[in-house]
């Protein structure tokens, strides 16, 4: 087994997914046969190669600091679940 | 002849010489959706009426005098860029509700030359998957042969071209998620290069290889809708400052001088259907005719495309869909007493199983201990995917294999394990890791009357020489012209 219900059921917690108890187990057989496929980049000699997580020629892209309005109030709390007097409104934080 | 069966640079001589109107145009494409739409499941949302509003727009623009090529004409555009006033839902309970207060950056541009929005396509949830089965609302069906898949995820963009629900498409690409579909439904896609076009209000899914491209009749429509779409935008900063050639002027006669290479990690690949093979063997033959060399090239990482593809995608997607919180925007569970469980509960119910899945593996291969072992192995194999090509293009100009190994599967066949589903982006992965253009030109069909399609990719920002090859290739062949019977 790659990964266990357990771990699976961690890592679900850290992403704040609820995994019903019915679907753990077909979920932790699909999430270990995926992760066992990948483990054939181990295979694979990469000593010394620099890893690519952008692949155009482009490294910082600066600009000016400037001010500007993207969006005004109206228009950003417009698909508010819950709003009140031009804020947010969410479940209780602190006990 | 029906309106709607027009190409896109046909409408535009006709209505630029006044012989019909942008009102009539648009009429035809509705009655075509009243009528066949119901069959295809093509869209998830028919904006009939801002249509018709844009179409009396279009045709003022054309009687003074102004008449670009997309004026005054209607297309699809994939459920996961923003358009104003119009939901935007990515296929996803989670913005089921979701009406984007701005339009994206493609779109603002497609509003100035004048172009209509018939209405939002279809897709896998957040173009997670490659049939267009993940979507939470329906599935799109082939027009070609109604109980196989579109391809996906821009199966609804794909679906509604072959059908003519519209005149043309955007769809986005991260896997090959225009190419595939475009290849299943014997239409003209393209993956430009990544920066080519603004990202800005295209719902991420991973943004190192999301990028956003036209579906189209043909190749000459495919070029009209990139000189759309394409050029830098400060609200991305991931858009390349390069200048953008006009895309229709590459399409000229003659492939004398022009080079190909035939990579046999994709055209004797393991698994690759027979037919599909025939017809890629065929084309090669047809473009070695049309004046161009082939040669034989190797890339010998492209049997490690998936692996990192997989690993890298799900980490980023991971990364991106932390927003769908419940708290600005789409949808929340309403019955949480705390904040944890609203996050959870929202996520949970608005996120469909691929959706879901992909997060997860994304968040393990990220997590502290496994981060070396999955996601640094990954960008690195990525890196010798790009080298690869780089070296490659050293010798050909181009580099041809098919787009998917099979003719579009039947609606179901891989929905229980999702890793064959995944093997079967093989050929198409490779040029999002390495951010190159990818381009699908119809080249066959099956003996089932399928359509098969030949993939074309070149170096960065090298669009003209796919679009050059293509339209040489589309104009010794007929299989653009066909259309499914419906």
């Amino acid at each position: 087994m790659k990964i266990t219900k357990e771990e699976v059921l961690h890592v679900a917690h850290l992403a704040r997914l609820e995994i019903e108890e019915r679907s753990i187990d077909l979920l932790s057989v699909q999430i270990g046969k995926i992760l066992e496929y990948v483990d054939m980049l181990g295979q694979v000699n990469t000593d010394g190669i620099k890893p690519t997580t952008h692949a155009i020629f482009l490294t910082n892209a600066f600009r000016e600091d400037s001010e500007a309005v993207n969006m005004d109030r109206e228009k950003t709390l417009a698909n508010a679940p819950d709003k009140q007097e031009g804020n947010f409104v969410v479940p209780k934080v602190i006990d | 002849m029906k309106l709607y069966e027009l190409t896109i640079h046909e409408a535009h001589a006709l209505l630029k010489k006044k012989e019909i109107s942008a009102r009539e145009l648009t009429r035809s494409v509705l009655d075509r959706i009243a009528a066949v739409e119901p069959k295809i499941g093509a869209y998830l949302t028919v904006a009939a009426d801002a249509a018709l509003e844009q179409a009396r727009t279009a045709d003022q623009m054309i009687s003074s005098g102004l008449v670009q090529p997309l004026c005054g004409i209607p297309l699809a555009i994939k459920d996961l860029i923003c358009t104003e006033g119009l939901p935007t839902t990515c296929a996803s309970r989670i913005l089921e509700n979701f009406v984007p207060t701005y339009d994206a950056t493609v779109m603002q541009k497609l509003k100035q030359t004048g172009a209509i929005t018939i209405g939002k396509a279809n897709m896998d949830e957040f173009a997670m998957g490659s049939s267009t089965e993940n979507s939470a609302f329906k599935p799109t069906r082939n027009p070609w042969e109604l109980n196989r898949i579109p391809g996906g995820s821009s199966g609804g963009s794909a679906a509604a071209v072959a059908a003519d629900l519209c005149l043309g498409a955007l769809g986005s690409d991260t896997g090959g998620s225009i190419r595939q579909p475009a290849s299943h439904c014997g239409v003209v896609g393209i993956k430009p290069t990544y920066g080519r076009v603004s990202r800005y209000g295209l719902v991420a899914f991973a943004s190192s290889l999301d990028q956003i491209g036209p579906l189209a009749k043909d190749v000459t429509d495919c070029a009209i809708l990139l000189n759309a779409i394409c050029g830098y935008d400060a609200k991305d900063s991931t858009s390349v400052p390069e200048p953008v050639p006009d895309f229709t002027a590459a399409l000229t006669e003659g492939l004398k001088g022009l080079t190909v290479g035939i990579a046999a990690e994709y055209s004797s690949s393991e698994g690759l259907h027979p037919e599909v093979s025939a017809a890629f063997q065929h084309a090669v033959r047809l473009i070695e005719g049309l004046g161009a060399k082939t040669v034989s090239v190797s890339l010998p990482h492209t049997r490690y495309a998936v692996a990192a593809y997989y690993v890298i995608a799900p980490c980023e997607a991971s990364s991106n869909l932390a927003r769908y919180d419940g708290v600005k925007y789409g949808f929340r569970d309403k019955n949480s007493e705390n904040l944890l469980d609203m996050y959870r509960r929202t996520r949970s119910a608005g996120f469909g199983p691929e959706v879901q899945r992909r997060i997860i593996i994304g968040t393990y291969a990220l997590s502290a201990g496994y981060y070396d072992a999955y996601y640094k192995k990954a960008s690195q194999v990525r890196t010798l995917i790009m080298n690869d090509f780089n070296r490659t293009f050293e010798t050909c100009d181009v580099i041809l294999s098919p787009v998917a190994p099979t003719p579009a599967f039947v609606i179901g066949e891989k929905t229980e394990d999702p890793l064959t589903m995944y093997l079967s982006d093989v050929f198409t992965l490779s040029a999002n890791l390495a951010g190159i253009p990818g381009m699908s030109v119809p080249c066959g069909f099956s003996t089932e009357g399928l359509p098969i399609g030949l993939q074309l990719m070149g170096s960065h920002f090298r669009e003209e020489t796919l679009l050059k090859t293509a339209y040489n290739f589309e104009g010794a062949t007929d299989f653009h012209r066909r259309r499914p019977e419906m």
